[in-house]
């Protein structure tokens, strides 16, 4: 057998939906490989565990080249809905979950669901804000205490 | 690809362990491929999970994603994580002789 990864921890530092996917994917396919996983939410990235917030997360319909679309239109109002939802749409006919199915299911895979202490500080959050999967609110400290071992993964 | 002797049958796996032909797989090889992957006992629930890759793969011609397996199944992803610690639909999926399935998910 060659290098295997043995453990990953992956920061979720973005609350758009582009900005949350990713981290959420590597996180489950990890598990599903049998590696340990653990996420950190930080600042907006928050938003992914923010008990109220999960369910409305967008895509960026301004600033964001990969739209294929001038930010001008971008502005409009309904933009960021219409292409979340048209992104939505496509993500479940390729049986990828919206963001509060995924987050239970990979809680339920064993993966580990922190939040950053500073940025729940910052935001005037409470761990009662959070989903209840939500192990803890931990310091960078032991966060890396946490990640000792393995593999750091920052998105 | 190499031929192992599995259950007293000589048996055909890929540089991943998975059979390369489910159709040489029977229960006897279930048991001892999940005793290489640290299972030393295969419960019931096991089985059940067992069971449905093979029907999956028969009906369908891939295994499913954990996140079907837990919909589907009739056993919670928890729990699956519980029987199959190491990856449940990969190992399920090994176990049970079909093609490790590949979705992201």
């Amino acid at each position: 057998m060659g290098d295997t990864i043995e453990k990953v921890s992956i920061i979720i530092s973005k609350g758009s939906l582009e900005g949350i996917y990713p981290g959420l994917i590597m996180a489950n396919g990890a598990r599903a490989e049998g590696i340990e996983a653990n996420l950190f939410f930080t600042f907006f990235g928050l938003d992914a565990i923010h008990a109220k917030r999960l369910s409305h997360i967008k895509v960026a319909a301004v600033g964001n080249p990969g739209m294929h679309m001038a930010s001008l239109i971008g502005v409009l109002p309904g933009m960021s809905a219409i292409a979340t939802r048209m992104m939505e749409k496509k993500m479940e006919d390729f049986d990828i979950p919206g963001i509060p199915e995924f987050m239970e299911m990979i809680a339920d895979t064993g993966c580990g669901l922190y939040a950053c202490k500073a940025s729940v500080d910052l935001f005037g959050f409470a761990k009662e804000d959070f989903i209840p999967q939500v192990h803890d609110i931990i310091t960078v400290g032991e966060f890396y205490g946490i990640a000792a071992g393995g593999e750091i993964i920052f998105t | 690809m190499s031929v192992e002797t599995i259950a007293g049958r000589d048996i055909q796996l890929n540089e991943e362990g998975f059979l390369t032909d489910p159709s040489q797989w029977n229960e006897e090889v279930a048991v001892e491929l999940a005793h290489r992957e640290g299972i030393d006992a295969l419960s019931d629930r096991h089985w059940e999970v067992i069971r449905f890759m093979r029907s999956e793969y028969e009906t369908k011609g891939s295994g499913p994603s954990v996140r079907m397996l837990g919909k589907t199944s009739g056993v919670s992803i928890k729990e699956l994580y519980q029987l199959f610690p190491k990856g449940p639909a990969k190992l399920a999926a090994k176990i049970a002789g079909i093609p490790k399935p590949r979705g992201c998910i």
